[in-house]
């Protein structure tokens, strides 16, 4: 068992064709993942590396019962390729393009309102349920099955917390990036209520980043909510203020979106708060043997 | 990509927003002829910086004749601005706006921003204008008025209508305020903006609204639509080596230390500077080499950070995932050698090849310290700058 994504899941990869849509199709296909389609406007009726292509996700999914997609897009485009998932009513949309317009994301967020896919990113590394599925660009090989979600914000510092879990022996239920931007889809409450509810989560990691309220918000939820240990860090507190530092969401604006606030927040609601993110895996290993 | 109070008021004008006719000028002497054109009784020399603060630091004067407005620009001219925003460094002023005076009876706040929890743009209103808005927010929270746009319908007239009478202002005044507010939410949408701010927006004597300061931020990710704010980018006001790292597409911020780094990933570059802190130093450098981490790339970076003198070490932490750890060995390995790095140098690879990729480290007969762990990786680093104080 895992939260959104196992080993049923049907994916679509919309932007196929480009460099990186194309590389990770076949790294995910390579790991396992049912990876069922592509969309390129155009290249309906080809196919790539055995994947059959169409010209639009509805296609797509009506053809091949796909459920969830994963996007490569360059960032002028992304906006609208995220709301033609949504319109196909698929169960899911991963976003992992860097760099779309704020003012599109608004866009998005608005038209998504009352339909039934979720979103995860933009600007993220994806999804994986060890052993069974693999969306998006994160190496497949560190992780592990078991038993730990993992939920963040970043990219790289998650493979080092998962890295770390799977050195120590600890497998991983779901592996989810949010996303680095500052307004993006599934949020870290979502996350971990997925995993509060799921049998097969015992403990979750929380990687949060500087900028925004997302971690003061999930630690008001973890604290009235969360039955499971969390243990959680915070990038970014050497970071000057008024700085984006490389994620488009990673600014301390005047007072607001500091390490600080988000530590304090964390530890306030019961967190198992780490200072160093070399210390993730440690960390959880001593919460979980309790 | 912040915009000059000068090109914010140019834009401004565009939507009918009421901005005060003025110059932007180089010289002393521009700056005459400028004050000379406008003919108002009274004119404002203006420092034009990316950092608010600039009228209490001395940037911003009132002058009573265009000679006084000429001996004001010699004076801001060259001059280098320090105000809270800037830093201890200061910002070289290069150019001032003149623009005419007007008579002030009330002066007002008003600000459009996203706001990330909402997912809207959010409006913000406070009576005490020309004060720090965090500051009265902070202090006095029922003298700031926030109103969320549904980003569905946008603005809406009952909107204005409620912040004019927070502001306590008549129905004809609010009438004004409505074009006004209109303005700056049809700017903010059409030009991608992230942040517009007008402190103080005046009310005249005659009852008028005018723009008096104000300070424009665009979304640099919607930039590749907008040739004209493209064009409005100031190069003097940015870092050297920032410009230079973002025209190799590597995201990099100066800092003030001396431990330069090199990371794959922005939110694993922010955690070893944190974990550098933790050991009692201080980074001179955020640098996100990216995922496809090639020699190529490796080496511009290297280039970027080496040409800060305050660097007297470098720490470089990859997590190889996609991209494995032998070929960024040789990368870092090729580019050291190229450009004979003095300074220590700290590697931690891991993940894919680790093994592969340490063993070109080590072969590589230069002085390198490999390192596992982002601890020891920090503890070495550390060291190594110490042992030479």
């Amino acid at each position: 068992m895992s939260i959104i994504v196992n080993k049923n899941t049907k994916v679509v990869t919309q932007g196929i064709t480009g460099k990186t849509g194309s590389f990770h199709t076949k790294a995910c296909k390579d790991y396992g993942t049912k990876m069922v389609a592509g969309v390129g406007p155009g290249k309906g009726g080809e196919s790539f590396e055995g994947i059959p292509l169409f010209n639009t996700v509805r296609e797509a999914k009506s053809a091949t019962g796909a459920n969830v997609s994963v996007i490569y897009v360059p960032p002028p485009f992304a906006a609208d390729a995220i709301m033609e998932a949504v319109d196909a009513e698929l169960d899911l949309a991963i976003c992992i393009t860097e760099g779309i317009p704020v003012l599109d994301m608004l866009k998005v967020k608005a038209f998504m309102e009352g339909k039934k896919t979720r979103l995860l990113g933009p600007n993220c590394p994806g999804i994986i349920t060890p052993g069974e599925c693999k969306i998006g660009i994160m190496p497949g090989h560190i992780h592990k099955p078991g038993r730990i979600g993992v939920v963040s914000r970043s990219g790289t510092l998650t493979y080092e917390a998962v890295f770390q879990l799977s050195e120590l022996g600890i497998g991983q239920s779901t592996c989810v990036g949010i996303g680095g931007d500052p307004l993006n889809g599934t949020n870290f409450i979502d996350c971990l209520n997925l995993f509060n509810q799921d049998p097969n989560t015992d403990a979750v990691i929380m990687i949060g980043e500087i900028g925004g309220s997302a971690e003061e918000e999930a630690a008001g939820w973890i604290k009235k909510n969360m039955k499971k240990p969390v243990v959680g860090f915070i990038a970014g507190a050497s970071a000057p203020k008024g700085r984006t530092m490389g994620h488009a969401g990673a600014i301390v604006s005047g007072s607001a979106g500091t390490a600080e606030g988000k530590f304090a927040a964390m530890e306030e609601a019961g967190v198992f708060v780490v200072k160093s993110p070399a210390k993730l895996g440690a960390r959880l290993k001593e919460v979980i043997s309790k | 990509m912040n915009l000059h109070e000068y090109q914010s008021k140019m834009l401004m004008a565009k939507y009918g927003l009421p901005v005060l006719k003025g110059k932007i000028c180089y010289t002393p002497k521009e700056a005459q002829a400028a004050a000379d054109a406008l003919g108002t009784a009274v004119c404002v020399v203006k420092a034009q910086v990316h950092a608010g603060g600039r009228g209490k630091a001395g940037g911003v004067k009132l002058a009573k004749s265009s000679d006084e407005a000429k001996a004001y620009a010699e004076k801001i001219l060259g001059m280098t601005l320090i105000t809270p925003q800037t830093g201890k460094h200061g910002k070289l002023v290069r150019k001032v706006y003149v623009e005419a005076g007007c008579d002030i009876a009330k002066e007002f706040y008003v600000s459009m921003l996203v706001d990330r929890a909402n997912a809207c743009i959010s409006m913000v209103i406070s009576a005490e204008g020309g004060m720090e808005i965090e500051e009265v927010a902070a202090n006095h929270p029922e003298k700031v008025l926030s109103i969320n746009i549904n980003p569905k319908v946008g603005l809406q007239a009952f909107e204005c209508t409620r912040a004019g009478f927070f502001l306590g202002l008549d129905t004809e005044t609010i009438k004004k305020l409505h074009k006004v507010l209109s303005g700056c939410y049809q700017m903010f949408m059409a030009k991608d903006l992230s942040l517009l701010e007008i402190n103080p927006l005046v009310l005249t004597k005659q009852g008028e609204f005018i723009i008096l300061d104000a300070k424009c931020a665009v979304d640099n990710n919607a930039l590749f639509r907008h040739a004209d704010l493209r064009e409005m980018h100031d190069y003097d006001e940015d870092d050297e080596r920032e410009l230079k790292a973002t025209r190799l597409g590597l995201s990099y911020v100066a800092l003030d230390g001396n431990i330069g780094c090199m990371v794959n990933g922005a939110g694993l570059a922010m955690a070893t500077l944190d974990i550098i802190k933790s050991y009692g130093e201080t980074p001179s450098n955020f640098l996100d080499v990216g995922g496809g981490a090639t020699k190529e790339r490796v080496t511009e970076a290297f280039k970027i950070i080496l040409s800060d003198s305050k660097v007297q070490a470098i720490l470089v932490n990859i997590f190889g995932g996609i991209m494995k750890c032998d070929v960024i060995a040789t990368g870092v390995v090729e580019a050291a050698k190229e450009l004979g790095v003095k300074v220590p140098l700290v590697v931690r690879l891991q993940g894919t090849n680790v093994d592969l990729g340490k063993k070109i480290l080590a072969e590589s007969g230069l002085k390198i310290t490999s390192a596992s762990t982002m601890d020891e990786a920090a503890e070495a680093v550390s060291k190594a700058v110490k042992a030479n104080r």
